[in-house]
């Protein structure tokens, strides 16, 4: 009886976590706060899949979700000029449409949540879960699992492609570069950074 | 087995004389131990971090040919007391124009990030908060909260020097951590686990038993973690983000008072923290040569508690012997340029590990554990270490006589201080 009202009690706290992070990303007026606000959101749930024994998917989460997505929203807000002045970030697409979003959702989770009968299982002692993890990736999703990463692969030589792809063309003359660009050419960032004393120039 | 609860298992059975399984009440006890393990962890990472900052600032006295700090106490070594004592005295400044919340809070994410770590980290035979069976990736996990607490004091601060080294030091954690990674990631697969405990266990107390020299992947793979971590650790020669002469002190410039102290705090934890997880996952963590693990399990009584502090104290030994180095290394090494910065990391260092990790898997496959190539190049890199360390301090003893013959030189007598030792 005592487990389970200390379980619920970490739950509801974790779960709040989770909400609360997503409400202040959400409302917050300044976008900067909005992003590190996710941080929030993201410990919620990992706690969640800690609480729920999920031990690898909890620390993938943080590792994943924190150390690269988080990082990587933040350096795209902190890079964007001017945006301590956008003071509204999440008005633009209007209260009605959001809120039609909102009941959608709700309708959708909790016709899920009503019909699927739910079982109860005892309490089974946590296992670590990497090996197995492990053992269906390189057995029966060896396949799928591969296709990820050459999808992975792909994102990466477009991602080299797109960021140092305009120079090249405008170089060699192509016809879709043969409008000479009116803005002068910018050094790529690597050239930017090369100066002698290693100050990278704003 | 989770230390922290067993401990306090114990503990209910000897107090109040309760099966911990049936008792009401003994989550109240459990986080009370949970807690106590917590306070002892902090209070773990003060009384380190406090003396390091006068052993680094000795040591950089000893190697810029200077005195460093030697007037509170014998040989200066309360020194770390009196600054902690005046940042605990001084105004908590929050510069005007900052954003108040976060600049208060970013401190916090980065002492907690750092702190995190230590949950995993083993110290001993049972010295450890709890054995998490993801223990290596949960510390690589852990640890990018720093980047984010990095990035908030930088932006925070409303001020350019703060925000320059908080993006600085968040693009140059994300770059380095995936060498450290994947040279961390040859460890696991070589172990075949990634609990912090079973990656001892699978070592042994002597040299050639330890993972630095069983493999000679793993023994690129030491030197790659290395200079990663010391990247991640925002160190000479990688510590462009506090870059002093051009950045002022980059991230943390606005801080004062007990808010900066929460960062240097941070800041020596890792040092700590990288040089326990090189010991643990290369250096045979605290395994005592000569005894098994099985050994110190089934002792009672006080020679428990003799084998846990002798354990202790061997993991103490080799992670202070690290750190030793990383500190002589600040001084040693001019820092990087941020392009040349990159470079190493993405052109060299990711490269490298990813070879380590295949090669260790290679030599896996083909070459049969204690079989006659095995033995060959495990005595090889055996050879090859003891050289490197016989160097080291040779080079280190050379420097030191040179130092010394250039004073007798300049002044006229004899220098009146021996290596360990400053005025």
């Amino acid at each position: 009886m005592t487990t389970s009202l200390a379980g619920a009690v970490v739950f509801y706290a974790l779960a709040a976590l989770a909400v609360a992070g997503a409400a202040w990303v959400a409302f917050a007026r300044n976008i900067v706060h909005s992003a590190f606000a996710l941080l929030a959101t993201f410990f919620g749930v990992a706690g969640l899949y800690a609480f729920l024994s999920a031990d690898l998917v909890a620390v993938i989460q943080l590792l994943v979700y924190v150390g690269g997505i988080l990082i990587l929203i933040l350096f795209a807000v902190m890079l964007t000029s001017r945006i301590s002045e956008v003071k509204v970030s999440n008005r633009s697409a209007g209260f009605g449409l959001g809120l039609l979003v909102l009941l959608g959702t709700i309708g959708v989770m909790a016709a899920v949540a009503l019909r699927v009968p739910w079982g109860k299982a005892p309490p089974a002692t946590p296992e670590p879960m990497a090996p197995g993890v492990g053992d269906a990736l390189l057995g029966p999703y060896v396949l799928p699992f591969e296709v990820v990463s050459v999808l992975l692969l792909a994102a990466l030589i477009g991602a080299v492609t797109l960021a140092r792809g305009r120079k090249r063309i405008a170089a060699s003359g192509t016809p879709g570069a043969a409008a000479p660009d009116p803005v002068p050419e910018r050094k790529t960032k690597d050239e930017e950074r090369k100066t002698p004393d290693g100050e990278v120039q704003p | 087995m989770n230390v922290v609860q067993h401990a306090a298992d114990r503990f209910m059975r000897w107090a109040f004389s309760v099966d911990p399984a049936t008792w009401p009440h003994a989550w109240i006890v459990y986080a009370g131990f949970i807690l106590l393990a917590a306070v002892l962890a902090v209070g773990f990472v003060a009384l380190f971090a406090g003396p390091v900052t006068w052993l680094e600032r000795r040591v950089a006295g000893r190697i810029m040919s200077r005195i460093g700090p030697n007037r509170v106490g014998p040989q200066g070594v309360l020194q770390w007391l009196a600054d902690g004592i005046k940042c605990f005295l001084k105004e908590d400044l929050v510069p005007e124009g900052a954003d108040r919340t976060l600049f208060r809070i970013a401190p916090y994410f980065v002492f907690g990030g750092m702190f995190g770590a230590f949950v995993v980290l083993p110290f001993g035979v049972h010295l450890v908060a709890a054995d998490l069976n993801v223990g290596l990736l949960y510390i690589l996990a852990v640890t990018s909260l720093v980047v984010v607490g990095l990035l908030m004091a930088g932006w925070a601060s409303n001020s350019k020097w703060a925000l320059f080294g908080g993006v600085r030091s968040a693009a140059q954690l994300v770059s380095y951590e995936i060498p450290s990674a994947f040279s961390l990631m040859a460890v696991i697969l070589f172990a075949g686990t990634m609990s912090m405990q079973g990656v001892v266990a699978a070592q042994g107390g002597w040299p050639w038993d330890w993972f630095l020299f069983r493999n000679p992947f793993l023994f690129a793979a030491f030197f790659l973690y290395f200079t990663a971590a010391i990247a991640e650790g925002n160190r000479t020669p990688f510590d462009l983000p506090e870059a002093e002469s051009e950045l002022v002190a980059g991230y943390n410039v606005e801080y004062s008072g007990m808010r900066y102290l929460f960062f240097m705090f941070a800041e020596w934890a890792n040092l700590w923290i990288m040089s326990a997880v090189a010991t643990v996952c290369f250096l045979g963590g605290w395994q005592i040569p000569g005894v098994s693990p099985a050994e110190v399990a089934a002792a009672e009584g006080l020679a428990f508690v003799g084998w846990q502090a002798l354990s202790f104290l061997v993991f103490a030994a080799k992670a202070s012997a690290l750190i030793l180095v990383v500190v002589q290394l600040r001084w040693t090494v001019p820092r990087l340029r941020i392009d040349q910065l990159m470079f190493t990391c993405w052109k060299y260092l990711v490269p490298l590990s990813f070879v380590c990790i295949l090669g260790v898997l290679a030599l896996m496959v083909v070459v049969r554990e204690g079989g006659t190539v095995d033995m060959i190049l495990r005595a090889a890199l055996l050879i090859f270490g003891f050289w490197a360390v016989v160097e080291y301090a040779r080079r280190i003893r050379r420097t030191y006589l040179a130092d010394k013959a250039l004073y007798e030189r300049m002044e006229g007598k004899a220098m009146w201080y021996p290596p360990y030792r400053m005025p």
